[in-house]
């Protein structure tokens, strides 16, 4: 007889796999109420650390080029898509019967990879250049908003997170993502991990969604929030608090994750730019 | 002697203007009185021009209840051609009436009439034409075509008159009612526009302007029955409504401050650069949330480019707003007029050094001449917090890198500029810029198709352009 060598759940910043600096953890049971893992327990400087990652990595992350993202979030799908049998596994331990987890995750790997054919096309659709009434060349682009907080929702643990955190990452900017459904986030995490994505561009803490919101969405050094995850309760309490830096705020909404998604959660996280310049000889 | 003592006064007649004795609150079609009232002056002379109603909570809800009225029962359901001829009907009504509202703008703001004949009025026109034409075609945008319902509009004393087309203008044209407040100093262009609602035969309700302070924005921008906010104006407001609207349903834009840096490198073409950099902060008394109040200038042209911005400043005419040689006309309000005196005093303070032409200021009035400090610091007050008001502060640096992560380093994310005869420069500094509008060899351009609005501490979302549509319509 074989003893099965369990995995460590852990956090990921920075591209590194640190426990929480707080030394917590929290027992991670299946639908059924079996022991399966402990998970890492992220405190309020887990959320510093991961924004300072973000941060970090959040200049390099824009200035690639939308072809050089796309190769890497497809990548990023030919991993998920190699570790499917795991994540069937792990959405069926938190109750999921086989057909519903095989379908969510086969969704979750064709939405990576329509993002991925986003990154160098949406700027044409949300900027262009404007016919102003002068002699001007006045061009608008789309520039991304820098580090985005995420709160993942909490139905489909896996295609959920992947709806929230592909379009922040398909347009430059970086994210900082807080899950409560540690197993596929972590697992997720994995795939990320080995996927040529630069460390620090996702950063995916596990804890208690109630307790590193606030400060999350309270950070100076965040531009946007998505409040996908949270309840109405929280969400109110995030967005007084994203109101200190002003930071771009998405409301929670009922979603169906299964629907095609549309533009709107890429132009949430992206700035205008425009540029005049005269035209002459 | 200096050198506007070599024109003739050539001041515009008032009589164009009916300046009538007290203005009610136009609500629902009509214009109705208020309990309260107070006085708007002319920042000129003093003197009071008209006493017009203070908006209270029963007038706020009447205005937000005659929107929602109007929204469901005409303005919403009415076909997008519809609402399209009644926007071009207030365009050219604008068109034709837009000698009396640049008087009026400039009697009752403080503003050059040259300023408001030659840039606001033509602007404010050209909003209305602008967003008229998308009324039809919003399908063709990619934000969906529902209108929000009431949106609630308060805009700033800058260009009042192109602050509520800029704010109206969009919202009408995607099938949305308002309710627009006015700033207290300058209320009486958006008096003159209701009017000219009811010249166009714009249905009751539609439109609804309130005057008052900021009480009475607070009332509006809080009330239960309004679906949009929009607000044109300080960051410090703009961050106490973006908590007041959390946790409901009402969408936000917010069009906030600035502290933008006009960057000169060394190939600039200088006498170009000295215009643009004179425009970007003398422009409107520099009440411009997009100025160009922080002059970066690449340190081996830094003596000369100073020397000629000196010379130039020196011929700027302050004065008169009425008078058609006036390029700076007069502050504001005394508020404004001390909280440029506090910065400036501040700069002064913190080791900076202050330089003004002489010029000869009007006694009566508020008046600032315009100050340029050099030897500032990116620690000084004077380079971190918005002036609004015609006060430049002058940094140096010395390569391309150092420029961009002065210009960037403060919380708004507003404007730029950039001079420079490389193109390549340009465009790879623009691109580092976080800013919404970066102008290059030029400065202070606007065009209702060109969608403008900022990063950061500077706002939410853009007014103008397609973009510019997203904040007035429900997207599905």
């Amino acid at each position: 007889m074989r003893l099965a060598v369990r995995k460590t759940y852990k956090l990921f910043i920075g591209g590194a796999f640190p426990r929480s600096e707080s030394g917590r953890s929290f027992v991670v049971n299946d639908a059924r109420g079996e022991f399966l893992a402990h998970a890492a327990h992220a405190s309020r400087k887990d959320v510093r650390d991961a924004v300072v990652a973000a941060r970090k990595a959040a200049d390099g992350w824009a200035a690639r080029t939308g072809y050089n993202r796309g190769q890497i979030l497809y990548r990023i799908a030919e991993m998920l898509e190699g570790r499917r049998a795991q994540f069937v596994e792990e959405l069926r331990a938190g109750g999921l019967a086989r057909e519903a987890a095989e379908a969510e995750v086969d969704a979750a790997v064709d939405r990576w990879v329509w993002y991925a054919g986003w990154t160098d096309k949406i700027a044409a659709v949300a900027g262009g250049t404007n016919p102003v009434a002068g002699p001007f060349l006045n061009v608008s682009a789309p520039v991304p908003t820098g580090v985005v907080g995420v709160l993942a929702p909490r139905d489909a643990p896996l295609l959920g997170l992947v709806s929230v955190l592909a379009p922040v990452i398909a347009t430059g900017s970086t994210a900082v993502v807080v899950a409560d459904a540690p197993l596929p986030a972590v697992t997720f995490a994995e795939v990320l991990a080995t996927s040529d994505l630069p460390g620090g561009v996702v950063n995916i803490l596990t804890g208690v969604r109630e307790e590193l919101a606030p400060w999350l969405a309270g950070h100076m050094d965040v531009n946007a929030i998505d409040l996908a995850g949270a309840s109405p309760e929280l969400a109110a309490d995030c967005e007084r608090a994203a109101a200190g830096n002003l930071k771009r705020v998405l409301r929670p909404a009922e979603e169906d994750w299964t629907a095609d998604p549309g533009t709107r959660r890429m132009t949430a996280v992206l700035e205008t730019r425009t540029v005049w310049h005269p035209l002459g000889v | 002697m200096t050198f506007a003592d070599g024109y003739a006064p050539a001041p515009e007649s008032t009589s164009v203007v009916d300046l009538r004795a007290d203005y009610g609150l136009f609500i629902d079609g009509a214009f109705t009185a208020a309990k309260e009232t107070f006085e708007t002056v002319n920042p000129a002379t003093e003197e009071v021009l008209a006493e017009v109603a203070l908006a209270g909570a029963e007038d706020v809800d009447r205005a937000v209840a005659a929107a929602r009225t109007a929204f469901e029962n005409v303005w919403g359901p009415m076909p997008g051609a519809e609402r399209a001829k009644y926007l071009f009907r207030i365009a050219r009504l604008i068109q034709e009436r837009s000698r009396e509202l640049a008087v009026l703008e400039s009697l009752d703001n403080g503003k050059p009439i040259r300023e408001t004949r030659d840039f606001d009025l033509p602007q404010v026109a050209a909003h209305f034409f602008y967003h008229a034409g998308w009324a039809d075609k919003l399908e063709h945008a990619g934000y969906g075509t529902t209108p929000l319902g009431v949106a609630a509009q308060v805009i700033p004393w800058n260009f009042p008159l192109l602050m509520l087309a800029w704010k109206i203008a969009p919202a009408l044209a995607c099938g949305n009612t308002v309710v627009l407040k006015p700033a207290e100093t300058t209320p009486l262009t958006a008096l003159a526009f209701a009017e000219i609602c009811r010249q166009a035969e714009l249905p009751p309700g539609v439109v609804n302007i309130v005057t008052g302070a900021g009480e009475t924005g607070r009332l509006l921008v809080e009330h239960p029955g309004v679906d949009k906010v929009a607000f044109t104006g300080s960051t410090a407001v703009g961050k106490s409504i973006a908590r007041s609207v959390a946790g409901t349903s009402k969408r936000l834009g917010l069009e906030l401050g600035g502290k933008g840096a006009n960057i000169v490198f060394d190939d600039a073409p200088l006498d170009e650069a000295v215009e643009g950099i004179v425009n970007a902060i003398f422009f409107n008394q520099g009440h411009v949330c997009c100025a160009g109040s922080r002059l970066l200038a690449q340190e081996s042209v830094a003596e000369e480019l100073l020397a000629r911005l000196r010379a130039r400043m020196a011929t700027l005419v302050v004065g008169d707003p009425l008078d058609k040689n006036t390029d700076v006309g007069a502050i504001n309000s005394a508020a404004q007029l001390a909280r440029i005196r506090e910065l400036v005093d501040a700069g002064t303070a913190e080791g900076a050094e202050v330089w003004a032409p002489s010029c000869d200021l009007p006694e009566r009035g508020f008046w600032f001449a315009p100050t340029v400090f050099t030897e500032v610091a990116a620690s000084h007050r004077i380079a971190r917090e918005e002036i609004f008001g015609p006060v430049l502060s002058v940094l140096t640096f010395r390569t391309p890198a150092e420029a961009v992560e002065k210009a960037n380093n403060t919380p708004y994310g507003l404007s730029a500029g950039i001079w420079t005869e490389k193109g390549s420069r340009i465009l790879a500094v623009a691109d580092k810029l976080r800013a919404g509008v970066v102008w290059a060899n030029t400065f202070n351009q606007f065009d209702p198709a060109s969608p403008f609005g900022g990063f950061k501490e500077s706002g939410h979302g853009r007014e103008g352009g397609r973009q510019g549509l997203e904040a007035y319509l429900a997207q599905s």
